[in-house]
């Protein structure tokens, strides 16, 4: 029986080889080969000129995961002691926002955080920028000389990408990590609580240990499309702070027609994630279902 | 045990669901403004959604949209049902690395799938253009077409593949969990093979089936990068209609559409969890009766 | 109940299908890739209803991308719109179709000094859909004295409120025009110096941000003081925000023709050629012209303007802005077309422009 039930899988076998192990073959030609198609390490040769695009990146996406932990895990954690009402109600709407695409909701931050968008605007007429002008007026040095300002700069910093990564992911940490904690085993903090351990000492040994793969799986969910976004950068970022999916995305149907770099650039890029997720298994071993719903 | 939240951790999570509604709810807002600022309000009007309604690009892309994710979902369960019981039934030491292989698409970043896809659908047609030639030059009777292009079918196979991991992911633990003697009994007790898959598995897997149809389908509505690589001229799907907007001026019709979205999905939500929570309650019932 | 979902989850599918199944029969296309913002949307719909052909209408965001899109193979296009030096790459690349004249009886609308130009001399593959010039937009209400040179671009007293234009052709050409050098040079010492000035600027911070299209948004709200872009597009800006200026440098400019081609593996050649002379007659001109507000190539849709506009809006029509988007001879004089570039300044060109986003 079981081994006849094994032969379900080979169709999806075919289409793995067809439509996801050739595809990133074929990357890995690419970024091997010259624009005529014969063999060349060049590509990879001059990827030390996008260290920064790569530091970058990284630096980004690391502060937004880290936001994004420092945000969702409380709620996860709050959420699930909860009555189950206010649980379910409370998921849905920490996911109905992702039904809606996220370059709508990167939009609408657009328009909140342009030089005359709705935050500047409001910090205007409560007074905010001019009581900014009014104290740094009183530091400067050559009050004369000052130039007040109109706004302050929200939009196309790396601030507004960051911000833009964080609202966008935010749920791919909740999720796990709040599906890991609701199924934890009662029993188990409360025999911790019967053999004496305080809130803080339940939360430090029970809970935080046993939500660590969720923690993980949401980590990496986070992460790896922040660290590759270029729509995020494009909208927010204005262009002028380039990331590794603005230049890999710039190489293939952009304004620098150069498909080999861009191949190289996302073989490098696949390789980090591959690490991360290596070393990310070496702490959870084996608990890959956290990553659902 | 049960410790209800302290007003302070009630006043955080409140301010979460602020910070991730408060710019949908201003789309909302001025969807029904009757200038086309996104930021000063000039008074209330339909105007955009009229306009919506004629726009045939918006449209033609929200119907691709839901087109492609309504398939993408159903091909996707399905198979991605059959591929977790076929890999359940493997020997762990086929298993372990054709998981590794199913998790790549999921785990890799979207542009870098978005990317190899692109290449492979170019190169595919390459092959297949030469391959077509020579086929017809063989023969009279059936003309293969020699030029085939991205479009429709490559955004379909693009989002099978990327939902695919997500519903294995989602039905294989409930087929780790299953009692693996059920499937032997049942075929003791005179079903024939195909009665127990129908009757025994498929009922036992039944809820992780539906959270990965529902999770494939979220990500298929929520997905731009990878449409955006493997779409080709002839489709849009609504996130690449927006982004090619947000280039250059973005009409508030796309505000509209978003309140439309937005409204239809809340109302979707909101039957599936009274009527969910409603047989909680019935089943609740009959457990003290 | 989730059976009723799945249940209606299918329903819909199947209806869906049908219903397009039905219709898809036979259907004539044209797949049309031009540039945002560049053309009155009613005109699609006129020929789709007047020909019944089905025209998928796509933008690109620069000819760059554009070339990317076509050489990715992603971007499978009957019609483009690209602009004259890219369209001398394309034919020397051998990437265009010879178009057959015949089929376009609007050709010989088209004014004589917009044929036989550098970058198709024989007239074989193009035909000519607006011109127009490149220059500076300024926000008069944010700016000091009016603006004249292209210093402006990369000057620091404007720190954080100049856009710089996202292509690297574009930005080049303004940085060499300002250093005095043409805009054509083979020079890589003096590519290599306006490179050197543009990361210069970058680097202390003048640009607000690189932009293409999103200079509408950004222009028209007062987000920013300075751009560099099309002296069509800053007519459509003007409509929104009176307190913008345009102004062609005195170091010179680039002019330029952007024209329907059609890309030689083109599957809809007839519905591109039929495309095509729709868009040339005298009425798409119009309709167009007063759209997008770039000067149309068809001579006569382009003398009439200034009537065509007064019958539509009951008011004469400002003729500084008529000249600012037909621009008068004696600026022309001072403005030069881009010629294609060999392949190694435009590999050159790709990495400088790679190296400034960095």
């Amino acid at each position: 029986m079981k081994n006849k039930l094994s032969w379900f899988a080979v169709p999806y076998v075919v289409w793995i080889a067809l439509f996801v192990v050739a595809p990133i073959i074929l990357v890995v030609i690419y970024a091997f080969s010259t624009a005529d198609g014969s063999f060349t390490l060049d590509n990879f040769s001059r990827m030390g000129t996008y260290a920064v695009v790569f530091g970058r990146s990284f630096k980004l996406a690391i502060i937004a995961t880290a936001v994004c932990l420092l945000i969702g895990y409380p709620i996860s954690y709050l959420m699930s002691r909860e009555g189950p009402r206010f649980q379910r109600v409370g998921m849905v709407l920490i996911m109905l926002p992702m039904w809606m695409n996220f370059l709508l909701r990167t939009y609408s931050w657009m328009s909140i955080l342009e030089n005359n968008g709705l935050l500047n605007r409001l910090f205007q007429s409560i007074g905010l920028i001019d009581l900014y002008n009014q104290i740094a007026m009183a530091l400067s040095a050559n009050p004369a000389a000052y130039e007040p300002i109109t706004h302050f700069q929200l939009i196309n910093t790396q601030g507004a990408v960051v911000l833009g990564m964080v609202y966008n992911y935010l749920p791919f940490m909740i999720l796990p990590i709040y599906s890991v904690i609701v199924k934890l085993d009662r029993s188990l903090i409360e025999a911790a609580r019967d053999l004496g351990a305080n809130t803080f000492h339940v939360f430090r040994r029970v809970i935080l240990p046993l939500s660590l793969p969720g923690v993980l799986s949401g980590i990496t969910m986070v992460f790896v499309p922040s660290v590759s976004t270029f729509a995020i950068s494009k909208m927010l970022g204005g262009g002028t702070e380039m990331m590794l999916g603005d230049l890999i995305e710039q190489q293939f149907l952009g304004g620098a027609y150069n498909p080999q770099l861009g191949a190289a650039i996302s073989l490098v890029m696949m390789l980090i994630v591959v690490v991360c997720m290596v070393v990310m298994n070496r702490f959870g071993e084996g608990e890959e279902q956290a990553v659902m719903l | 045990m049960k410790r209800s939240n302290s007003l302070l951790s009630r006043v955080f999570m409140a301010l979460v669901f602020v910070f991730l509604y408060a710019p949908i709810v201003l789309l909302i807002i001025f969807s029904f403004n009757a200038g086309n600022s996104n930021t000063v309000w000039q008074g209330f009007s339909l105007e955009w959604y009229e306009k919506l309604f004629r726009d045939r690009l918006i449209m033609q892309s929200v119907y691709t949209t839901l087109l492609i994710s309504l398939l993408s979902t159903i091909i996707a369960t399905v198979a991605g049902t059959f591929a977790a019981i076929g890999f359940y039934s493997m020997r762990r030491r086929i298993r372990d690395p054709l998981m590794t292989v199913n998790n790549i698409p999921m785990m890799n970043a979207d542009i870098v799938t978005g990317v190899s896809l692109c290449l492979f659908f170019v190169a595919f047609f390459n092959f297949w253009g030469d391959f077509a030639v020579w086929f017809n030059s063989l023969q009279g009777v059936i003309q293969l077409p020699t030029r085939l292009t991205m479009g429709f079918g490559t955004l379909l196979i693009a989002h099978v593949c990327f939902n695919i991991p997500y519903v294995i992911l989602s039905v294989g633990p409930k087929l780790r969990q299953m009692d693996k003697n059920l499937v032997d009994a049942a075929q003791d007790l005179g079903c024939t093979w195909m009665q127990a898959f129908w009757k025994v598995i498929i009922p036992e897997i039944k809820p992780g089936i539906i959270s990965g149809a529902l999770t494939a389908f979220t990500m298929s509505i929520d997905d731009f990068v990878i449409s955006y690589f493997t779409a080709g001229s002839s489709a849009s799907t609504l996130a690449m209609t927006i982004y090619g907007m947000t280039k250059k001026r973005v009409s508030p019709e796309i505000n509209a559409v978003s309140t439309l979205l937005f409204v239809t999905v809340l109302v979707l939500l909101a039957i599936v969890n009274i009527r969910e929570a409603r047989q909680e309650r019935r089943n609740a019932h009959r457990l003290h009766a | 109940m989730k059976k009723m979902l799945a249940l209606a989850m299918i329903l819909t599918t199947v209806l869906t299908l049908s219903a397009c199944g039905g219709s898809s029969e036979e259907e004539r296309v044209v797949n049309v890739c031009s540039w945002g913002e560049y053309i009155d949307d009613s005109l699609i719909y006129q020929f789709e209803d007047e020909t019944g052909i089905k025209v998928n209408y796509q933008t690109a965001e620069s000819n760059e991308a554009l070339y990317s899109l076509l050489k990715t193979g992603a971007g499978d296009f009957d019609v483009i719109v690209p602009s004259d030096y890219m369209i001398a790459r394309l034919i020397d690349e051998g990437m265009l179709a010879e178009l057959n004249y015949d089929n376009i009886p609007n050709y010989a609308l088209i004014d004589d000094a917009y044929k036989g130009l550098s970058f198709d001399p024989e007239n074989k593959y193009t035909v000519p859909y607006t011109w127009g010039t490149v220059g500076i937009i300024y926000n008069t209400t944010m700016v000091d004295e009016p603006i004249t040179s292209w210093d402006a671009m990369f000057d620091e007293k404007y720190a954080g409120n100049v856009l710089m234009i996202r292509n690297s052709r574009d930005a080049l050409a303004a940085a060499l025009l300002d250093l005095g050098y043409d805009l054509n040079t083979t020079d890589t010492a003096q590519i290599q110096e306006a490179y050197e000035l543009l990361a210069d600027a970058k680097n202390k911070g003048v640009y607000q941000a690189f932009v293409m299209d999103e200079i509408f948004n950004k222009m028209e709200g007062g987000n920013a003081a300075i751009a560099m872009y099309y002296a069509g597009d800053y007519l459509t800006m003007r409509e929104s925000n009176p307190d913008l200026a345009f102004v062609v440098p005195e170091e010179g400019s680039n002019w330029f023709v952007d024209a329907m081609c059609v890309l030689k593996d083109a599957q809809h050649k007839d519905e591109a050629e039929e495309w095509i002379n729709f868009i040339a007659s005298t009425e798409s001109n119009l309709a167009n012209m007063d759209y997008i507000w770039y000067a149309s190539p068809n001579k006569e849709a382009l003398e009439s303007y200034p009537a065509y506009y007064e019958e539509t809006y009951g008011e004469p029509l400002d003729m500084g802005l008529y000249e600012i988007m037909a621009a008068p001879q004696e600026v022309l004089d001072r403005c030069t077309l881009y010629e294609n570039l060999p392949a190694d300044i435009l590999t050159l060109y790709n990495d400088l422009w790679t190296q400034l986003g960095i």
